[in-house]
């Protein structure tokens, strides 16, 4: 979906805010918003891409007016309504007033870990085809997913070279509503900034992209 | 939770958070005391110093960096930095004649198990939107100036492969302990806004 987060190319957002010897967390309530988005995600009823496309469909004003953990407040809280795991009443009902059900077991600490390292992949272990060899000439598709995808807009059209496969790797644009894994090669791409941005970038600099076979075509 | 501290000072933010925990509490779905413990791991265990300390290896070690540079997620791995997120990763090289650049347009990727968290700038629209574009005005705004004939790359992590740079080992360093020379490595070195002036008078 061409949401509110692809935001490469974007003017108008001002300087970057750099700070000196930033705290990891700026207030207490930004490491629980961590740390309940990391239990939960080891719970496995959701995937990373699922995760990513939840936050892409928070209302673009609310993405836009909100620091970055409160973005994942809303989207942890939307996550689990839609999965059924909580309701939007019972987080407005304050704790002494509503009676809720255990749902199971919550997960240690190093349970929580050892889930994440397993996720260890995004990688699929399958004999899947290459399209594509390093050196090859290939053009980004020229596509707009309604859903889900990791295709920015503003590599869409271009032409570029595979740099390196990185082996076959879960398809985000599936994954994301539980649609299959569509295992297929994962590549790095380059582009020419120039080949992006046009005359006014400088003619020797490079992005590269990691780009599966599905968001690419023979140039 | 069950404290009874005065919740009127605290923002609505910090309020739904609260309500957010104790109803998973309630249902069992989390534990407060795996929460705690997860805080204290990225505050405290993973962060850019382990990234520092894979950069000096690289930087005294040959065969280490020629590994790193062809497999970084198993070089990486045999130094035991890989507790918390299991992506892969690429090691960027920077020369002097090619800057690298790591970004996530699309949110805030980045290689915790190097790195630890991102900072917020990182993470920041105004970062995620001109680092693709204009690598050359971002690198200036962090007081780097790069020159026309050095080659800026700029990497969308866009997929689970994380990305880390290793910096230029700076001059005046060669007689430098891997201890010391990791002291020298800053974590914005490692996302390629930084580079590195040396240990000595630069």
């Amino acid at each position: 979906m061409d949401g509110i987060h692809d935001m490469g190319g974007m003017d108008g957002f001002g300087p970057i805010p750099i700070e000196q010897d930033e705290p990891v967390f700026h207030a207490p309530w930004e490491g629980r918003v961590w740390a309940l988005n990391s239990a939960l995600g080891a719970l496995g009823k959701w995937n990373i891409d699922a995760g990513r496309y939840e936050m892409e469909q928070l209302d673009p004003i609310l993405y836009l007016q909100s620091i970055y953990y409160q973005r994942w407040l809303y989207r942890t809280e939307n996550i689990l309504i839609a999965h059924g795991m909580v309701t939007r009443q019972e987080l407005e009902t304050p704790p002494e007033r509503r009676k809720v059900e255990k749902q199971g077991q919550a997960l240690s600490v190093e349970d929580i870990f050892a889930r994440q390292r397993q996720a260890r992949s995004a990688r699929v272990d399958a004999e899947v085809p290459a399209r594509f060899k390093t050196g090859d000439k290939v053009r980004a598709r020229n596509i707009y997913p309604k859903g889900h995808t990791r295709l920015p807009r503003y590599v869409r059209g271009k032409v570029g070279v595979i740099d390196r496969d990185h082996g076959v790797f879960i398809f985000p644009d599936s994954n994301a509503v539980f649609a299959g894994k569509k295992p297929q090669h994962l590549y790095s791409v380059q582009f020419a900034a120039q080949e992006v941005w046009g005359s006014d970038a400088a003619s020797a600099d490079k992005i590269y992209m990691d780009m599966w076979d599905d968001y690419l075509e023979v140039s | 939770m069950t404290d009874h501290t005065d919740h009127s000072h605290l923002s609505d933010t910090e309020l739904r958070v609260r309500a957010l925990e104790s109803l998973l509490v309630d249902k069992g779905l989390v534990d407060p005391a795996a929460l705690d413990a997860i805080v204290d791991t990225y505050e405290n265990k993973v962060g850019p110093r382990n990234g520092a300390k894979v950069v000096a290896r690289a930087w005294v070690d040959p065969d280490f960096k020629q590994w790193l540079l062809r497999d970084a997620t198993a070089a990486i791995d045999s130094l035991g930095y890989t507790s918390t997120q299991g992506a892969d990763i690429v090691v960027l090289e920077n020369t002097a004649k090619v800057h690298n650049l790591t970004v996530c347009s699309l949110c805030s990727c980045y290689p915790w198990a190097v790195l630890g968290l991102p900072p917020a700038w990182y993470k920041s629209f105004p970062y995620r939107a001109r680092a693709v574009k204009d690598p050359r005005g971002v690198l200036q705004e962090f007081g780097q100036d790069i020159a026309d004939g050095v080659e800026v790359r700029v990497w969308d992590s866009t997929a689970e492969v994380r990305y880390l740079v290793l910096p230029e080992r700076p001059p005046g360093t060669e007689d430098m302990a891997e201890e010391k020379l990791a002291d020298l490595v800053t974590r914005n070195s490692m996302i390629g806004t930084d580079r590195l002036t040396g240990g000595g008078a630069g």
